[in-house]
């Protein structure tokens, strides 16, 4: 993508061991479907961002798959639970070799 | 402006029916009704980005959890909505997103647990703006 693609990522300001709390990711994309015609009749080209994953150091938090479906500006929310310090690792992938990664550091109290 | 655009549903991959594609995901295995929970209002005004949530009572400890979440829709131009896994450091089987709806129409939450159990929940969904009409 020419420009640089932008996430949100919220985090609760404190995380307690081993208690579940939620992550809020937006990535900005626009999840063109392929089926769109633009404002002169021709079809906007596929642009999707197909899958998310979140790991916790080594360990998977949860992966999504995302089809065509999921609104522009791909929102997720889950929960994770963690008993020490750690590293989460944001990462989408899409069409045309989209990446875009995140990293965040928890530290449970 | 955003658009599925009105073409026949099944003209891009929705050959399968939304009964299909659960029979699909089950494997030949039952299919409950319960346990999983897909919440989104009935009653949807603008179907470019309805908020939805799936959630299961689940402990998600390392025997008893969640592996996995589906959501399925009946009249989208495709069937998938989100398909989602969980691994070990997941502290809840709950997952929330925004969706597409292209018209009125019912949605299926689906989830397998470890003991190989899978239930569902199906929703009714009336949009009164489609995303989308016209591009």
């Amino acid at each position: 993508m020419a420009e640089r693609t932008r996430s949100l990522i919220h985090l609760p300001e404190t995380v307690l061991k081993g208690q579940p709390f939620e992550v809020r990711v937006t990535l900005g994309h626009p999840m063109e479907n392929g089926l769109r015609p633009d404002g002169f009749g021709n079809v906007v080209p596929r642009s999707l961002v197909t899958r998310f994953e979140c790991k916790l150091g080594e360990a998977l938090v949860c992966s999504v798959d995302l089809h065509p479906a999921i609104a522009a500006n791909p929102y997720l929310s889950f929960w994770v639970r963690a008993d020490m310090p750690a590293t989460l690792a944001f990462e989408w992938l899409g069409d045309n070799s989209f990446a875009h990664r995140e990293t965040r550091s928890i530290r449970p109290t | 402006m955003l658009c599925l655009q009105t073409r026949p549903a099944g003209a891009v991959s929705g050959a399968l029916s939304l009964q299909q594609m659960v029979d699909r995901w089950a494997g030949g295995q039952p299919v409950r009704e319960g346990k999983v929970r897909l919440q989104i209002a009935e009653l949807v005004e603008n179907g470019n980005a309805v908020p939805i949530t799936v959630r299961v009572d689940s402990p998600m400890s390392a025997t008893d959890r969640v592996q996995e979440i589906i959501v399925f829709n009946e009249h989208n131009p495709q069937r998938d909505v989100l398909r989602a896994s969980f691994g070990l450091s997941s502290g809840r089987a709950e997952i929330s997103t925004r969706i597409r709806l292209a018209t009125s129409q019912q949605l299926v939450a689906l989830a397998r647990l470890a003991d190989g159990s899978q239930w569902s929940h199906r929703v009714e969904v009336i949009v009164t703006l489609a995303a989308c009409i016209e591009g």
